[in-house]
């Protein structure tokens, strides 16, 4: 319950942030939604198991899931690096903040 | 050849790329390094393509870690074909790229070698997660490549491109995410036909191929493509458009295939989806003014024919798709790569400023024209082939509305490629162009000085520069003329997509 709703948050904030004019805001949202995707795949992997997943050490029963945790690794590198390109694109060209406005 | 060769058609290039970020290597190295792998990758999944062609499934588990665990490459006929023809397409656009000079632009080939790393993973791969890591893997070097080369307008482009797709990868990311919730698997074979049995899998698979939709620019999220890809380079359009949406399709294929086991039910979905497709893409090329512009909306449109295919889920519908497919990224790229060398010529591709070019390149007109009147699918090109046999499909299907579209939207295809013609090749060049420059004899190498003015008749194209769109013209006239090689490929790659139990008994071995 905690996971959906901090996911619902964030998916809030993302979108009001994405359709934000300028660049650097549609960055800062993109942020908050690689974190609820995240989240979401955190949760895929049923959120009640904690444990170490290292057998011998814990029970194969209380262990986590560690294919999700491989997958959050995995996207949190491939999101972090895209939001950096996100941002060398914001300072690059034009400032579209005030691009529309007249 | 062995299936445990199959992760060196991602590490060759990939390799080869890693070499070459490692310092500045003369230019001919780094040319020779640059063909090499792409020819490299040609010539293996040739080999490939016949080893499959009669429906056999090779499967490689990385690793040799058990079935289930491991991260599975699977080629299968439809693979197969997809890698040769984006091999084929590599090369040939990167013949076009060094033509141009494009690959001057630092790391220009690193980047365009691991897209082609992530494009042949993306096509192998029997896993969603994989599968998301090497569309990512082709992504990301393509929002180098589309910011590095081009027009001004090239930053706003990468700014709407890059945007897109990390939203649209991170919908996948969270459609992955829910099916391992639901179904405790993200391997594909596993995942047969689970998603028809399960409501929550289907929920899961289908946020995937949504965000597929998105990047394969379906309508009704199809704006983006028209306003990104006119902003690069002429060698990259036609990378793009014969590698990004064509792997989406590709995944949208399989995945209807083997996670929702062609479930009949949503069908409709796709039937008019595609059609809109179809309508809307070839509408908006009409009000455009510039080949590359008309051309992109071109694609859009000829997106909703091949998916078409898929959508009507049976056998001669999805043979007619893949074989669709096929013909279509050859085209497509002819005429990027024709028009592009009009463009890299001439200094511009805009319709109002150009004219006559087909008294002054006869060659260069004729591969335009063979290009268009395939695109719009006139015998005895294989855009005919491709357009009856579809039809046909829909007619079977009794999809009469589909089928009377496709119709429709090919003449409107042709009327559009008219106009590229007229206006660019046809008629008299442009006023405002010396008029005594261009009437000069060949021989009398067009220079007249004027008034302390040198004016000079534009360059010829050089024939290196139209060899490409040259070898994908001669290619679409040889496949309509010998179409029934490529239904047999079709066909047989269509019997894996109609029973996927090959697939998965090879993939869970």
């Amino acid at each position: 319950m905690t996971l959906s709703i901090t996911i619902g948050v964030l998916v809030t904030g993302a979108v009001f942030l994405m359709l934000q004019r300028g660049m650097v805001r549609i960055t800062f949202g993109f942020i908050l939604l690689g974190h609820a995707a995240n989240l979401v795949l955190m949760s895929s992997g049923g959120t009640y198991l904690r444990a170490q997943p290292l057998l011998g050490y814990t029970n194969a029963e209380d262990a986590s899931d560690p294919l999700p945790q491989a997958f959050v690794l995995t996207a949190i590198v491939i999101t972090f690096s895209i939001t950096i390109y996100m941002l060398t694109l914001a300072a690059t060209g034009r400032d579209d903040d005030t691009e529309d406005v007249s | 050849m062995n299936a445990a060769l199959l992760p060196l058609l991602i590490a060759l290039p990939l390799g080869t790329a890693a070499f070459l970020v490692l310092g500045r290597f003369p230019r001919a190295l780094e040319r020779t390094l640059f063909l090499l792998p792409s020819g490299g990758l040609l010539a293996v999944s040739t080999v490939l393509l016949w080893r499959v062609r009669d429906g056999t499934v090779l499967a490689h588990n990385v690793a040799l870690w058990p079935g289930g665990v491991a991260i599975p490459l699977v080629v299968d006929a439809f693979s197969a074909l997809m890698l040769c023809a984006t091999a084929l397409l590599i090369l040939l656009c990167s013949v076009f790229a060094i033509t141009v000079g494009d690959d001057h632009a630092s790391y220009f080939v690193p980047l365009v070698l691991v897209m082609a790393a992530g494009v042949a993973g993306a096509l192998m791969t029997a896993d969603l997660f994989n599968m998301f890591v090497f569309i990512e893997v082709m992504l990301l070097p393509s929002y180098g490549l589309l910011t590095m080369l081009g027009s001004r307008r090239r930053i706003r482009a990468g700014r709407v491109y890059v945007a897109l797709n990390l939203l649209t990868s991170t919908i996948f990311m969270a459609g992955v995410a829910l099916v391992y919730g639901s179904a405790g698997t993200v391997n594909l074979a596993s995942l047969a036909g689970a998603a028809r049995e399960s409501a929550a899998v289907a929920v899961g698979v289908g946020v995937v191929v949504l965000a597929l939709w998105v990047k394969a620019a379906v309508v009704p999220v199809h704006g983006w493509l028209a306003r990104t890809y006119t902003g690069t380079s002429v060698a990259v359009t036609a990378l793009f458009s014969g590698l990004h949406t064509k792997v989406a399709i590709y995944a949208i294929y399989r995945l209807y295939a083997v996670a929702f086991d062609g479930d009949t039910r949503f069908l409709w979905i796709g039937v008019l989806a595609f059609s809109l497709t179809m309508a809307i893409g070839v509408l908006g090329a009409v009000g455009e003014t510039t080949t590359r512009s008309i051309l992109v909306f071109h694609m859009i449109s000829q997106i909703g024919y091949i998916l078409l295919g898929v959508a009507l889920f049976t056998e001669l519908g999805l043979m007619a798709g893949i074989f669709y497919l096929v013909h279509n990224m050859f085209v497509k790229a002819s005429l990027f790569l024709s028009t592009g060398a009009v463009e890299h010529t001439y200094g511009t591709d805009s319709l109002d400023r150009l004219g006559g070019i087909a008294r002054r390149e006869p060659l260069l007109a004729m591969v335009f024209l063979v290009g268009a009147l395939s695109l719009a699918g006139l015998p005895p090109f294989s855009g005919f082939i491709a357009k009856v046999t579809l039809v046909a499909a829909a007619l079977e299907a009794q999809q009469w509305a589909a089928a009377a579209i496709a119709v429709v939207v090919s003449v409107i295809t042709l009327m559009s490629m008219m106009k590229i013609w007229s206006g660019a090749f046809w008629g008299t060049p442009p006023k405002d162009e010396p008029e005594d420059a261009r009437d000069e004899d060949a021989g009398g190498a067009g220079t007249g000085t004027e008034g302390g003015l040198a004016v000079l008749a534009p360059p010829r194209v050089r024939p290196i520069l139209l060899l490409p769109a040259l070898v994908l013209a001669l290619l679409t006239l040889a496949l309509g003329l010998g179409g029934q090689i490529l239904l047999g490929l079709s066909a047989q790659a269509a019997t894996h997509l109609l029973d996927p139990s090959t697939y998965v008994e090879a993939v869970l071995r």
